[in-house]
């Protein structure tokens, strides 16, 4: 007789299990034994805040490379941004001035609103014909006919400056990264960091180097909206066929024709949604940027935050859309443009017609003030009625909406928050170095356990775990809601579509715009930032799931129904099972987003590491601002890692291609 | 043909791939086990041969052979590891790159097998590409593009984009630019390859049209034995990186080397390749035969021995009588290749 072998638990669960009961031990009887695995010691606190101040102040005041500063480097770098940028805002905004502050003169009027419309119109005319045209004119139309128009061209004059030098600066840097190997391996973590850290956290050190003002704000752009341009760079010369290169070289291409007579333009069609993306991460960056001296659009939203004046930022933050949606629509139509073979002679009618109406709508303009500048009487502002809107929804459900937020709080938000920051750290960084190791051995196991460790070493564990425990909630939330829409919509072409024209608008949406209206019902608070970041982020959890979904082979979801399967099941055994890693890496984009999100709640009285880096920036104070936002960094990388390892893990088990 | 001096020849050529190629070929030497054995990929196995001015030399092999490896090394696309290249004597692989580039300028010209069309640039621009490279004036490069692209029966396509082409005419523009700057050497890589049976007829006899006209010392690479049956003056078998037989088509039919080579040819109609030079007697014909070229093949002799002829007059490129070929020599051929 043979003994049937005893259920036994499997290498890999037992491991677990010891790691977690030990944990846990720790957890529950630690505190008297080894009091510095809950409160890391101050003693051993690695000064990195301080450290980074000095650095800093050692740069500005010392730092010199022979007879040139650093000072002046950075003074350099501003000149070049500054006189573009005073040249475009004088043609768009302010018109050619003399003398300084409030008694300037003008001697030249700007580009008058009707021929700025008018151009916009033109240019997408030329791009995408017809529709495209009356696109584009609704959009600025919005923007004057709101009162937005002076605000808006101070906006698109950053822009117009930040887009071309971000394209430039990418472009190079990813043709630079193809032709070297090393400075790839250099760049790709200074890219990821570049992506991963909190806006705010650099804002400090620009706000030193380079002062408060526009120039500062193009900079801080620069770094946010370039790291894309110079990824999809390498990546589009990566994928230009063997052959072409091969053809370069036969007809005896010198390694700069090579580069710009025949890979550049051979991929250009990647390169155009680069320079898509530049465009629309700069004007993502618009409402940030101008808490260093931006002003425009962004100014008006932040303000109008401030002073808790729902209508007027809702207005400004619509105008910020409009532009958005004009420049996305122009420029991917053109990208569509640039890979279709061009008619021939085609534009010179259109650089005409530009003039003409440019110098027409001049000659107007001395006439009628009403075409140089939108008249004051034709504007409309809805910000009454948005004010009484809100108010009279808070006079009505105050009482409900108070006790669903103390509900929610009280009995989730409350009792996880107390839950993280009873851990103690050192159970923790084991944890995750144990992660770290299953999925994706030594090397990544080294990489999670030391960057939490260095989040402990740092001084900034607790505020780490309030950020730890607002994002992963609001990431389960997003995916709760994100993940059954999805499914949803995923195999039904008309829900899809509509679908994606919303969430493809709400990623316009500069995420500041998601936190008026909370803000208003719920006032300030963990729970307000938990739902601006769920509206954010759940984009993300939708796109992901339904791309997961649409890529399941439908042979086998037909094989699954010619044995039987129900719909439910074909849903659970096949659909989710093979989108998985998909899904997987939704999750992971959703905290990307989530962690994007909570630095900006930092403006609504969250206590975490996002509240952290802004008072930073308020009190100028580099270091903290740094450490605090290299942490959220940190937190990033760490669940981007240990995510995509175990999507890479499961793609390798489902057969699928291992590339990610 | 047979006597013009050697335009290209390969002496002892290796191309191994992995880290540290070079070093371990020199220490563990020649040996394509050993090699394998220390990791590295032999992908051209100590190559020799010597094409002459004026032929078409047809590299053929299956996937893997290294038939591709090979050529790209003859133009230094891929460096060899070890050996000799000469072109016109010089050994290639002690030109400095500077001159590399000149000479891919001036005296090469290449077609790919997907055709490696630049897609934002029209016919006429892709077929001027090699020139403008060379900085040569615009009037100068248009005028030649021009001459190309009607060389090739794209007249009138010049303003179109590649991708608005089918496969044969993009595959017509790759062979108007790689003639676009008169190249004395024309590599072609699987050139016909990506195209379907019909297209690929056409464009061999396009090919062979050219080549009478231009008179081009060839490279040209196929897996495609009929292929290389029906343009090669000569061909080169490649297995494993190693050539297994250098010869005219008849020879490698009749006189297989090894049973690699035997094993492609079976299959082969014998009077397909053999050609009719091979088949005649010396013996002046008789009064009144039909006229059959040296040069054609036996199957080609088919024909005019089908309706009747029993003897052909068998005539030199000038047309001048130089033997007979006799029905019953063809008969022997065609029985012998069931046998």
């Amino acid at each position: 007789m043979t003994a049937l072998p005893a259920p036994r638990l499997s290498h890999a669960r037992a491991l677990w299990l010891v790691a977690v009961v030990l944990t846990a031990i720790l957890w529950l009887w630690g505190q008297r034994l080894a009091p510095f695995a809950f409160d890391y010691p101050k003693a051993w606190q690695i000064p990195a805040a301080r450290w980074i101040g000095n650095a800093i102040n050692w740069l500005m005041k010392e730092a010199a490379i022979g007879p040139l500063a650093f000072s002046d480097v950075t003074r350099f770098i501003a000149a070049l941004i500054d006189a573009p940028y005073r040249v475009v805002l004088s043609l768009l905004s302010s018109g050619l001035l003399s003398g300084e502050g409030s008694s300037a003169v003008q001697l030249w009027p700007p580009l008058s609103w009707v021929a700025a419309v008018g151009l916009f119109a033109l240019l997408g005319l030329y791009a995408g014909g017809l529709p495209l045209a009356l696109t584009v004119t609704a959009c600025m139309a919005f923007v004057a006919v709101f009162g937005q128009w002076q605000s808006a061209m101070v906006t698109l004059s950053s822009i117009v400056v930040a887009v071309p030098i971000g394209v430039a600066g990418g472009l190079l840097a990813g043709i630079a990264a193809w032709r070297l190997p090393w400075l790839d391996r250099a760049l790709k973590p200074v890219l990821d960091l570049m992506q991963t850290m909190p806006v705010f956290a650099y804002l400090v050190p620009i706000l030193i180097l380079f002062g408060f003002g526009p120039t500062a704000a193009v900079v801080a752009t620069l770094i946010y909206a370039m790291p894309p341009m110079t990824r999809l760079t390498t990546l589009a010369l990566r994928r230009v066929p063997a052959e072409i290169h091969d053809l370069g070289r036969m007809v005896g291409c010198t390694p700069r024709q090579m580069t710009w007579r025949v890979l550049v333009p051979a991929s250009r069609e990647p390169l155009m949604v680069g320079v898509n993306q530049v465009i629309m991460l700069s004007l993502n960056m618009v409402i940030i940027a101008s808490m260093i001296g931006a002003g425009g659009l962004g100014f008006d939203v932040l303000n109008a935050l401030r002073r808790l004046d729902f209508g007027a930022g809702l207005e400004a933050g619509l105008a910020i859309v409009a532009l958005a949606i004009a420049l996305d629509r122009l420029s991917q139509a053109l990208a569509r443009r640039a890979s279709a073979p061009p008619r021939q002679g085609a534009r010179h009618p259109y650089l005409a017609a530009a003039l003409a109406l440019v110098a027409v709508a001049w000659a107007l303009g001395l006439i009628l003030p009403a075409v140089q500048t939108y008249p004051e009487a034709a504007r409309l502002s809805t910000s009454p009625f948005w004010a009484a809107a809100v108010e009279w929804i808070n006079v009505t459900f105050f009482d409900m909406l108070e006790a669903l937020k103390n509900a929610i709080l009280t009995t989730l938000l409350v009792p996880v928050k107390r839950f993280l920051l009873s851990l103690p750290w050192l159970g923790v960084v084991a944890l995750l170095g144990l992660a770290g190791w299953r999925l994706g051995g030594w090397r990544l196991a080294a990489l999670t356990a030391g960057l939490a460790f260095l989040i402990a070493a740092t001084g900034q564990w607790e505020k780490a775990m309030i950020t730890v425990y607002l994002c992963g909630l609001s990431t389960l939330f997003a995916l709760l809601i994100g993940i059954p829409v999805a499914i949803a919509v995923a195999n039904r072409d008309r829900a899809w579509t509509v679908t994606r024209a919303l969430i493809d608008t709400l990623q316009t949406l500069p995420s500041f715009v998601y936190l008026m209206p909370v803000v208003m019902l719920f006032r300030v608070g963990d729970f307000t930032a938990m739902i601006a970041v769920v509206a954010y982020a759940v984009v993300a959890a939708i796109r992901y799931t339904v791309l997961g979904l649409q890529g399941v082979d439908p042979r086998l979801i037909e094989a699954g129904r010619a044995m039987g399967c129900t719909d439910w099941q074909i849903l659970t055994r096949i659909r989710l099972r093979l989108a998985l890693p998909e899904i997987l890496l939704g999750v992971n984009q959703t905290i990307m987003f989530a962690l994007s999100m909570l630095v900006i709640t930092a403006l609504v009285g969250t206590r975490d590491l996002g509240q952290e880096v802004y008072i930073a920036l308020t009190k100028a104070n580099p270091g903290n601002g740094l450490v605090a936002g290299l942490a959220i960094a940190f937190i990033a990388i760490i669940a981007d890692r240990l995510i995509h390892a175990a999507a890479m893990a499961q793609r390798e088990k489902l057969g699928l291609e291992g590339g990610g | 043909m047979t006597d013009a001096a050697p335009k290209l020849v390969c002496r002892n050529v290796w191309k191994v791939f992995g880290a540290r190629a070079e070093d371990s070929l020199a220490r563990i030497g020649p040996d394509a086990g050993k090699l394998l054995a220390a990791g590295l990929i032999p992908a051209v196995r100590d190559v020799n041969l010597a094409v002459r001015a004026g032929e078409i030399f047809v590299i053929m092999g299956l996937s893997g052979s290294g038939k591709s490896t090979l050529v790209r090394c003859l133009s230094r696309l891929v460096e060899p590891t070890s050996g000799e290249i000469l072109f016109n004597g010089r050994n290639l692989l002690a030109a400095t790159e500077a001159e590399m580039i000149a000479i891919r300028r001036h005296k090469m010209g290449m077609v790919f097998q997907h055709f490696a069309l630049l897609p934002h640039l029209t016919v006429l621009e892709n077929v001027a590409f090699p020139l403008e490279v060379q900085g040569v004036p615009r009037a100068t490069r248009d005028a030649r593009a021009r001459e190309m692209v009607a060389l090739v029966g794209l007249a009138g396509r010049e303003a179109s984009f590649p991708r608005q082409l089918s496969g044969g005419q993009q595959q017509r523009v790759g062979i108007a630019r790689s003639l676009a700057v008169e190249p004395e050497l024309w590599f072609l890589d699987e050139p016909f390859s990506a195209l379907d049976p019909l297209i690929r007829r056409e464009l061999q006899d396009e090919f062979i049209r050219l080549q009478s006209r231009l008179q081009k010392t060839i490279v040209f690479i196929t897996h495609d034995f009929d292929e290389a049956i029906r343009l090669a003056d000569r061909i080169a078998i490649m297995k494993d990186g190693r050539i297994e037989q250098i010869g005219t088509p008849e020879e490698l039919v009749l006189h297989p080397a090894t049973d690699y080579v035997r094993e492609f040819t079976r299959a082969v109609p014998k009077a397909k390749a053999v050609r009719v030079a091979s088949l005649m007697s010396a013996s002046p014909p008789p009064e009144g035969a039909p006229a059959i070229p040296a040069r054609a093949t036996v199957a080609e002799a088919g024909g005019a021995l089908a309706s009747g002829a029993g003897a052909l007059a068998v005539t030199d490129a000038t047309g001048r009588p130089v033997g007979t070929l006799h029905r019953e020599d063809v008969i022997r051929l065609l029985l012998a290749g069931t046998a």
